[in-house]
């Protein structure tokens, strides 16, 4: 009955196993969160002081443009669908994923693509260099010749995503254990059932973006160039249409995760679980209609700048109640404080003052003082850092010990965490005040009344790269030669179909589909 | 699990410690406000904004200190160690109505005074002057668009030296901040830029005159000010722009209503004698030396301080600079679509022009000895 997995590279070249898509998907942003943050060490070295010193300026936009890159299309999103591979079938009690040979194509279309990407920095004209954003048209008429290899890969990312998308989609909807029901399912999978849906929805628009990039560049369009009557601002409304559902296919997963651990350590039920999914889709449903707050500068009619404002603030309405329930799910709880407990802890404090700035900047009129200043640097480093990679890595030690039968060090984890915690919030607090004083984001040098917080954030920046590689040296310890561990449920507190498993998780899993007590409320 | 806790309590005196040495590095540095928070600056507008963020920062420190409140007394008094027995409570109809409808309440308290803000923010109406910004890569031109039609226009570089910004030299005070010449305004005047570009989209910022608006190539964005105060204001670009985005600054001079009849009665002069010298034949010698500036000040960074090329093509011994008059003009004043060089016949007035095609066709070793008087740029412009 149960087979194990091939022997040697075939394995992995060839697997359509969950398990292993999902290690590969892991490893693969891990490596990606590496070389994105190499990149980011290398910016923060050159704002270390006023002057130029170790890069060139035309360099310097090339860096922050690959990081920014990186980091959000190789770091993050590939590591939460690596944890949807793990988990979902897991948690649905599904054999695996649905669409098992899709999934190991939208994995190993991945690694081509970052080659792709990475290999414009040795191209003549460098790298792209016009932002994470790419603005038209910087990135078409005044970009290097690398910007096609960036297009290319970014058809490439994008099918990546869809297809990854497509086959969550496909698992929760058709491959739940009966008496899996909707309102049963843990809240990962729900938040991930909703992403899913907003990558569907928006990797076309990214597509088309870039299509007619491609066409300005080569075929002698004009879409975003107003000589021949196009309109680069027309650029930026495909790409935010895109962009702010984006940054919630980033955060809604980190969600997810969040909803899981807060209740294990709390040993209490998640608080208002309905309310839970009702927030998630409500998010997801205004996602969609708030894209031009990130343009409020470019000449917008004053209508469309009170509806995009009006409505970007009442996002903060089912945040705020995420938030709340969190905290009500640790209120009266039996709490301790293991490392994914300390991580998810840390995610509610910094993640709730990325809010708050968020919320400061859909203001319109103030934004016109924040935009494009290090304010908005801070902001989205909050939400983006402390949620979304602070989550991701309090599930690699929450669900560790289940993957590999193995349990980490866990004062070398706390350690981690507090360095990262503290790392964290010397580089990115000190950006609120210098993008108040006025320091504009983007810029290889910077004037003397800026140096002592740029220092202060590079240092920070060090510690907090620094402390990444005690997270790497303890998971690789773990695997190797972790204390072993037995107990199906790894963490006392901890509730879920994956936890009823044998651990380590054997290969396959739920051959036969699990029966779902009834009474049981979710997971 | 009691090392735990004094792990965690470690943890946390060490924040504490982190967070007291920060403020203490801040404060011994002479931090002032201005350093720290948002400048009201010296405009109506620019106060109204001020209030507003001070009014969201504040609720949110509110509701900050009532939210992590809970949090940090669950997490002290809710432990586990301590023998804490979890309630099984998972939902409640009532609390999350309350907030779900109290947040929406304070963000109708937050929305009302920003809608007037905005309001204020989009009056461009009974303006008493326009100035015409237009961004290129990397330098701003502005142009005095007066109503008698002697326009006065003029670049605005960065004027920080290259030996600063290489650390050559100390930098002053106004490192990156200061340019060859600031745009000049009258104070209590109600002034509207009209704001655009030439290549890119660059973005016009002055933090205390409370304008920022993004400058788009094709379009024109409107956007005012009222400056209160005489003073010198600096901004900078706030929109990726390319390489030089970190180097193209904005200093605002805002000087009292006679000082600035003076001194764009000045500036319309000084264009009329420019145009005087439109009409002059300058000798060789003259030309040379003048080319010899305009190519420093707007050539030599993508071509080369001995004209070996660099982001531009090389000058010396090129086939263009060599090569017939007219495709060198050509070059220069339309400049070669979709690449770097743009088209100079806007940016430099034609004794310039005139100045700096002689001079790349002479210098460097490439002797062709002709030259190039403006009244040829003028009516090569012409056709
Ligand atoms: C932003 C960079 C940049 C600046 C500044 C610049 N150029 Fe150029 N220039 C270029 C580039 C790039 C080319 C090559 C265009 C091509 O691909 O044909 C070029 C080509 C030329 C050529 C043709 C040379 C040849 O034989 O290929 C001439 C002449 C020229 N520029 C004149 C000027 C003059 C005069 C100025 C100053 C007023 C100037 N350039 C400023 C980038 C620049
Ligand atoms: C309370 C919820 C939030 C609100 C109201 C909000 C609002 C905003 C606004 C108005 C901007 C534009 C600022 C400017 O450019 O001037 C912005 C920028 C940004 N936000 Fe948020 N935000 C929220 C949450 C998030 C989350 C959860 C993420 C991602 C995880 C995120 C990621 C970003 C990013 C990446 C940018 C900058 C994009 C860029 O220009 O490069 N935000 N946010
Ligand atoms: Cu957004
Ligand atoms: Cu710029």
């Amino acid at each position: 009955m149960a087979h194990g997995p091939a022997k040697g590279i075939s394995r992995w070249l060839f697997t359509t196993n969950h398990k292993d898509i999902g290690t590969m998907y892991l490893w693969f942003s891990f490596a990606m969160f590496i070389l994105g943050g190499a990149f980011a060490m290398i910016i923060r070295a050159e704002l270390f002081q006023p002057g130029m010193q170790l890069v060139e300026p035309a360099f310097f936009n090339q860096m922050t443009t690959l990081h920014g890159l990186v980091m959000v299309f190789g770091a993050i999103m590939p590591s939460f669908v690596g944890l949807a591979n793990w988990l979902i079938p897991m948690m649905i009690g599904a054999p695996d994923m649905a669409l098992p040979r899709m999934n190991n194509w939208s994995f190993w279309i991945l690694p081509p693509a970052f080659l792709m990407l990475a290999s414009t920095l040795f191209m003549e004209g460098g790298a792209p260099a016009f932002g994470w954003t790419f603005y038209a048209p910087l990135s078409t008429t005044y970009a290097a010749p690398s910007v096609t290899f960036f297009i290319f890969s970014i058809h490439v990312l994008g099918l990546s995503s869809i297809m990854g998308s497509i086959n969550i989609i496909a698992t929760v909807m058709n491959m739940r254990a009966p008496g899996m029901t909707y309102m049963k399912m843990p809240l990962f999978v729900w938040t991930w059932l909703i992403t899913a849906f907003l990558l569907v929805a928006v990797m076309p628009v990214l597509a088309g973006a870039v299509t007619m990039m491609l066409m300005d560049v080569h075929f002698g369009t004009s879409f975003f160039s107003a000589a021949g009557g196009g309109d680069p601002v027309l650029f930026q409304h495909i790409f935010w249409f895109f962009g702010h559902p984006e940054v919630y296919i980033i955060i809604l997963p980190a969600f997810g995760v969040v909803s899981q651990i807060i209740p294990a350590f709390s040993r209490k039920p998640l608080f208002g679980y309905d309310s839970m999914v009702y927030a998630t889709a409500a998010i997801a449903f205004l996602s969609f209609i708030v894209w031009a707050h990130h343009m409020y500068t470019v000449g917008m009619p004053v209508a469309g700048e009170l509806f995009f404002m009006y409505a970007t603030m009442l996002i903060a309405v089912p945040t705020g109640v995420k938030v709340f329930n969190w905290i009500t799910t640790m209120w009266r709880g039996a709490l301790s404080f293991e490392t994914p407990m300390l991580f998810c802890i840390g995610f509610l404090v910094l993640f709730t003052i990325g809010g708050f700035t968020g919320l400061m900047l859909s203001i319109a009129p103030a934004d016109f003082q924040y935009h494009d200043s290090y304010f908005v640097v801070a902001h989205f480093h909050y939400v983006m850092v402390a949620g979304a990679v602070f989550s991701m890595t309090a599930a690699v030690y929450f669900w560790l010990p289940k993957w590999c039968g193995k349990m980490y060090n866990e004062t070398m984890g706390k350690t981690h965490f507090w360095i990262s915690f503290i790392g964290f919030n010397i580089t990115f607090f000190p950006q609120h005040f210098v993008g108040l004083a006025g320091m504009p984001r983007r810029i290889p040098d910077y004037s003397l009344q800026f140096a002592d917080f740029n220092m202060m954030s590079s240092i920070g920046a060090f510690i907090y790269g620094a402390s990444q590689i005690m997270f790497l040296y303890n998971v690789i310890a773990t695997i190797v030669a972790g204390k072993p561990v037995s107990d199906d449920k790894v963490w006392d507190g901890a509730e879920g179909l994956e936890w009823t498993v044998a651990t380590p998780a054997p290969y396959h899993t739920f051959e036969t589909p699990p029966t779902i007590d009834p009474a049981h409320a979710h997971s | 699990m009691h090392g735990a806790i004094k792990k965690a309590l470690a943890g946390g005196v060490v924040t504490a410690l982190a967070t007291a040495g920060s403020v203490a590095l801040a404060a011994s540095g002479g931090i002032t406000m201005d350093d720290v928070n948002m400048s009201p600056g010296v405009t109506a507008v620019g106060q109204s904004i001020y209030d507003l963020h001070m009014w969201i920062f504040w609720i949110c420190v509110v509701i900050g200190v009532v939210v992590f409140g809970v949090m940090f007394y669950s997490i002290f008094a809710h432990r586990k160690s301590k023998g804490a027995v979890p309630a099984q409570f998972h939902e409640s109809t009532k609390v999350e109505i309350a907030w779900t409808v109290v947040p929406f309440l304070i963000l109708i308290g937050i929305a009302i005074p920003a809608t007037s803000t905005l309001l204020e923010i989009y009056d461009f109406d009974d303006a008493e002057m326009d100035i015409l910004v237009t961004g290129y890569q990397w330098k701003w031109k502005y142009e005095y668009l007066t109503e008698d039609g002697e326009n006065v226009s003029f670049f605005s570089n960065l004027s920080t030296s290259q030996t600063e910004i290489y650390n050559a030299e100390e930098k002053n005070e106004h490192y990156l901040l200061e340019v060859d010449e600031p745009v000049v305004i009258p104070v209590n005047t109600k002034v509207r830029f009209l704001v655009t570009a030439n290549d890119v989209i660059h973005s016009w910022w002055v933090p205390e005159l409370a304008v920022k608006k993004d400058a788009v190539p094709g379009f024109v964005n409107e956007t005012a000010t009222i400056a209160q105060k005489e003073g010198i204001y600096r901004g900078q670009c706030a929109e990726l722009c390319g390489k030089d985005h970190g180097f193209m600054p904005i200093v605002v001079k805002v000087v009292s209503q006679e000082e600035y009849a003076e001194w764009i009665e000045g500036k319309q002069a000084e264009a009329a004698q420019v145009r005087e010298l439109m009409a002059q034949t300058f000798t060789m010698d003259e030309l040379m030396e003048r080319g010899k500036a305009v190519y420093q000040r707007n050539c030599l960074a993508c071509h080369g301080a001995n004209g070996e090329g660099g982001v531009g093509t090389a000058i010396k011994g090129s086939a263009i600079a060599t090569g017939e008059l007219g495709g060198h003009l050509n070059t220069g004043v339309n400049g070669v679509p979709g690449t770097a060089m743009q088209a100079f016949g806007g940016i430099i007035n034609d004794v310039e022009m005139a100045a700096v095609i002689t001079y790349q066709r002479n210098a460097f070793g490439n002797n062709m000895g002709d030259m190039v008087q403006p009244i040829d740029v003028f009516n090569f412009k012409k056709g």
